[in-house]
This record gives C-alpha cells, structure tokens and sequence, in this order.
C-alpha cells in the first residue's frame, strides 16, 4: 500500500519536473535577486524588511499558483486522457492513487520551495553581510507557506473531483482569497448578530484560515514564533487537508471512468 | 473454476447535467469463459464491447449484476494482480519512456524489484521495442504505442488478459504481429478476452465468439458452431509499394497501406497469385483463411436492428 502510494507520488513528482515546472525557479531567482540589489543601494535599515517580506510572498504566490494549476489536473488529467486506466486495473485502489497524486504535487512544492528558501536566504547575506538569531523565523515561515501548499492542494484536488478544471480553479482560488482574509472575517463575524451573525460565523470557521500561516511580516521584524503556533499550524493544516483528500476520494470512488 | 463468469452484468450511463437522461449501453449480459481460451467479443461500434470491458476492470460500477474472474468477486483487490488490460486507444504518460513506463507499472503490479528491469526489458524485446526503448512516449506513433499497450498488458504475467480493439488501426504488420502475441499467449495457456468489430481477427483466433449488438448478446459458441462450413476466402498480405498490374488484371480488390498489399481472393485463385507474386520477387507476409460465413451471420443477425433503429429514430 504505501509502496503504491509512493510510485504514483513519485511519478506525478517526475511529469512536474519534465513539464518544467520547476523553470518558475528561474523568475523567482530573478525577482529576488533583483530585489536585493535595489533595495542595496537605497536604504541602511530596510533592506531585511523588505528581502524578507518581498521573497517570503514570492515564495508563497509562486507556490499557490502552482498549487492551484497542477492540483486541478492532477485526476482530472488522468481521466480525460485515460491513463487512469491502464493503472487502476492494476492492484493499485483509487484512494491509494489521489492520495499518491497530493503527495507529488506537494512533495514537488516542498523541493521547490527548498531552492526559493535558498535564494531568500543568499539575498539576505547579500544585504546584511551576516545570519543573525533574528532570522530564525523566516524558517518557521517558510514552514507555514510549505503548509499552506497542503492545504491549496488538497483544496484544488477536492473541487477537482467533480468540477471542470476552470471551475476548480476559480473556486480554490477564491477560498484562498477569502481564506487569507479570515482573520478580519472572523472579526465581522462576532460583530453582526442574530442569524446573519451566526452564519457568518459558521462561513469564518469552514473557510481555511490561511491568515494564521501567514508570519511574513513577523519573521521580518525578527519576532518570535511560539511553539504553540507552530503545533496549531501543523494540527489544522493536516486536519484540512485530509478532510478535503478525504471528500475527493469518496467522489472519485463512484465516478464512472468515460 | 471458470476463467471470467459475467453474471448479468448492465449498465445503464446517466447522462445531461442533472444526470437525469439514460443511456443504455449493456443489458443483462451472462457469460463464462473457461480457463486457457481465446475468446472473441465481436460487435460493431457502439454495441457496448467497451462497456463490458471496463465493467469487468471495475473503471465504471455496474446497474446490476456481477462478475468473477478466477473464482474471485471482481472488486477483490486480488483480482487485479492476475489480469492484464490494453484499453481502446490506449494513451500513456507521454513524459515518459517506455522503459520508465513499464517499470512503473511493474512497480504497480507488484512485480519483485529483483525481476524488475528483466522482466522489462523481455517484453520491450518482446514487442520489438528496443531501440526506442528511451525515447519518450510523446514522440511515439500510434502503432509504437499499441505494442507498448501489448506489452503493459502482460508485463506482469496475468493469467486473463483483456484486450479491447488490439488490432484496430494497425497496419498489416502490426496486425499480425497482435495475432501473434495471443497465438503465444494461447501457447502459454492464458486466457484471452479480446473485442473487436473485424471479424477476420475473431476468425483466426478464436476458440469461441460472443457476438453483441445493441447491447444485447445475440449469439455466443465455436465459429465453426456458429456458422455452418465456408465457401473459403483468403486474405493475402504482401509487401509491394503498390498493386501488381498482374493481379489488377485478374479483378482482384486490393488495399495498399505503407508498404503493405492487403487483399482478399477466392481460395481458387490462391496457386495462380502466389505464382504472380514469385515471379516478381514480392515478399509474402501471409496468407489467412477467411470464412465468410460468420460474416453472413453477423450481418444476418445484425440486419434488423440497424434497420430498425433507423425506422424509429
Ligand atoms: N460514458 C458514457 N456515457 C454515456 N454513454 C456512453 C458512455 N460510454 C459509452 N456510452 C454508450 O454506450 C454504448 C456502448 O458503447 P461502447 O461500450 O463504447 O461500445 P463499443 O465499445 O462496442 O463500440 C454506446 O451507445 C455509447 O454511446
Ligand atoms: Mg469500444
């Protein structure tokens, strides 16, 4: 079981890398670098501010974007161009195949934030001269991102089981939207009353709470992260995701393969 | 214990946005197939052959009924470690190559990692496939990628093999050389399951035909059973660039695909064009008996229907 469950992932990583995904390494190494240099020759003080805050944002738009583009086709592909079934009549179970196709995609994102994470991390010794304790957040940062890629991925897997390609798009991308706004919606939430309260409420908490991932502007002011935080992140990114997998692979386990 | 038992297996698609239509694609259908046979699933287009098939490699849940496959419910995961299928124009992933594609799936089949690459690179042999063994599948042509579907179907040693439509599309060479590989597997004392609408092909190999229309079974036995003896006919494959003039002169029909002749001829004209053909030095690929008579039945069978559907609709 997990051994099949490593092959799909293992293939769906190798389709990424020959589809050339990773080329997006190349704009981001420009924009950093870019960024480094200008930001260099402007101020004395800014220059991790803005490193920090402009890469860890790239890194993560890069990703979701990613996310969101591949996750879509991840089954979806298989069955229009019916390479499903030349692996599904093999002893390989439709869950053990969505589940190897999150794991490439997300196994693909984690290598590719690997090489981003290197490039903010060469453009902040660009501009300081030195590491510093204070750049251990951008770490638990970068952590967060890698799990807000889950959670996207999942997401796009979810809506993908049974809406078109354009569709799963849109609507995983506008909960990532509304997702990074949930702080303030949750906000609105306790202030209206009564049923319009009460549903907002309920919208607040489905909605994926991608505001808590989002530390970039923390790890860029050099504040700490609490280890609470980190355990909370960790707990609801799985949680999420393995709900949304979850409800993937009930609709894709009664799907007539055409 | 029997091969493949079909226990009035339907299927009914539902179709439209609210799923609200019906498409009937396989009534009730029961059959059984024992161990060791080549067996033909005939039908034109559209009588629901593909249907079956992917009811039986559990790609579509079926309305009603059941199947077992060696003795076994066909949604036991078991199952699928000892069956091989070549879907319909089969398309694979293009990024990879043949190699990395059958190894992949040696690896789904739970082939040992031991056997792996041996085993691989016996059926890359198997099917022809070596040279362009590392080459991508993108850059693969429609008759490559058949024998790369052939060769993914009994990489991992199945005893019931499935093939659906194995030799539409090809080319002569290409067809004889799937007639070949079931031949083989015959020899091996696998199962075959295989549909098709040329009833040449279910001729030649078959031990016993189903044949289905309009989703419906309309008859199933031995070819011979079927059909009382032929009037022979006999199609003759040869390769020539072009039609002898001597065999146009003799009013014989014949179809030039590649660098291959196809053509079909009464078995009393056989001595005279095997003569033409080795005087001018062309090479003969083969020569095949074909009984029309089944093709009497089928058509006679199939007739009404047509008609039929053409009056309501
Ligand atoms: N996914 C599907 N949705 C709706 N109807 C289908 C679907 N697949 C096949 N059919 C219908 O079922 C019938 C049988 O099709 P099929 O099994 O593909 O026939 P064959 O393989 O013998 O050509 C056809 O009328 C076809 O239109
Ligand atoms: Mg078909």
């Amino acid at each position: 079981m997990k051994s099949r469950i490593a092959f799909v992932a293992f293939n769906t990583f190798r389709e990424a890398v020959r589809d050339r995904v990773l080329y997006n390494l190349i704009a981001f190494a420009l924009l950093i670098s870019a960024a480094a240099i200008l930001v260099g020759e402007i101020s004395i003080d800014v220059e991790r501010l803005v490193v920090i805050n402009l890469g860890l944002t790239a890194v993560s738009l890069f990703g979701v974007v990613i996310a969101i583009f591949i996750g879509i086709g991840l089954v979806s592909k298989e069955i229009d161009k019916k390479t499903l079934y030349t692996v599904l009549s093999r002893p390989v179970r439709r869950w053990e195949f969505v589940v190897g196709k999150f794991f490439g995609l997300t196994g693909t994102l984690v290598v590719n934030t690997f090489f981003m994470a290197i490039g903010v991390f060469l453009a902040l010794l660009y501009v300081a001269r030195h590491f510093e304790k204070a750049d251990l957040p951008v770490l638990a940062a970068l952590y967060f991102i890698v799990l807000e890629f889950f959670v996207v991925c999942a997401l796009a897997l979810f809506f993908s089981s049974f809406s078109t390609p354009i569709m799963s798009a849109l609507f995983t991308f506008a909960l990532f939207a509304v997702g990074s706004l949930s702080d303030e919606l949750r906000g609105f939430a306790r202030m209206a009353t009564g049923l319009k309260g009460a549903l907002m409420t309920v919208c607040a908490y489905v909605v994926p709470n991608f505001s808590a991932f989002n530390i970039i502007n923390q790890a860029a002011h050099g504040d700490g992260v609490p280890g609470r935080l980190i355990l909370y992140n960790t707990l609801y990114a799985l949680l999420y995701s393995t709900i949304a997998i979850s409800g993937a692979v009930l609709i894709f386990q009664r799907r007539n393969l055409k | 214990m029997a091969a493949i038992e079909i226990l009035d297996l339907e299927k009914t698609y539902r179709i439209g946005f609210w799923h609200s239509r019906q498409k009937l694609a396989l009534r009730p259908l029961r059959l059984t197939i024992e161990q060791g046979e080549v067996f033909g699933f005939l039908g034109p287009n559209g009588a629901g052959k593909t249907t079956t098939l992917k009811l039986l490699m559990g790609l579509v849940p079926p309305t009603a009924g059941t199947a077992r496959i060696l003795g076994m419910e066909i949604d036991d995961p078991r199952v699928k470690a000892q069956i091989g299928f070549l879907p319909e124009q089969p398309y694979f992933y293009d990024h990879l190559t043949a190699r990395e594609l059958l190894t992949y799936y040696a690896q789904l089949s739970g082939v040992p990692a031991k056997e792996r690459s041996a085993r691989v690179a016996a059926m890359l042999q198997q099917v022809g496939l070596v040279e362009s063994a590392g080459v991508q599948l993108r850059k693969y042509s429609k008759g490559m990628l058949q024998r790369v579907g052939l060769a993914q179907a009994v990489l991992h040693n199945p005893k019931v093999v499935f093939l659906d439509e194995p030799m539409s599309g090809l080319d002569p060479m290409g067809r004889r050389e799937v007639r070949e590989l079931i031949q083989q597997l015959r020899s091996e004392g696998k199962t075959v399951f295989f549909s098709t609408h040329i009833l040449s092909d279910a001729e030649a190999l078959c031990d016993r035909v189903a044949v289905i229309h309009g989703g419906e079974l309309q008859g199933v036995g031995a070819v011979a059973e079927l059909t009382p003896q032929s009037q022979g006919k006999v199609e003759i494959i040869f390769c020539a660039p072009s039609v002898p003039a001597a065999l146009t002169s003799m009013a014989i029909e014949a179809r030039v695909s590649g660098d291959m002749v196809n053509a079909v001829i009464q078995q009393g004209q056989q001595e005279e064009v095997l003569d033409i053909l080795h005087r001018e030095r062309i090479r003969l690929i083969s020569l095949t008996p074909v009984r029309s008579s089944l093709e009497e039945y089928y058509v006679e069978k199939l007739r009404p229907k047509e008609s039929g559907k053409g009056a309501g609709a």
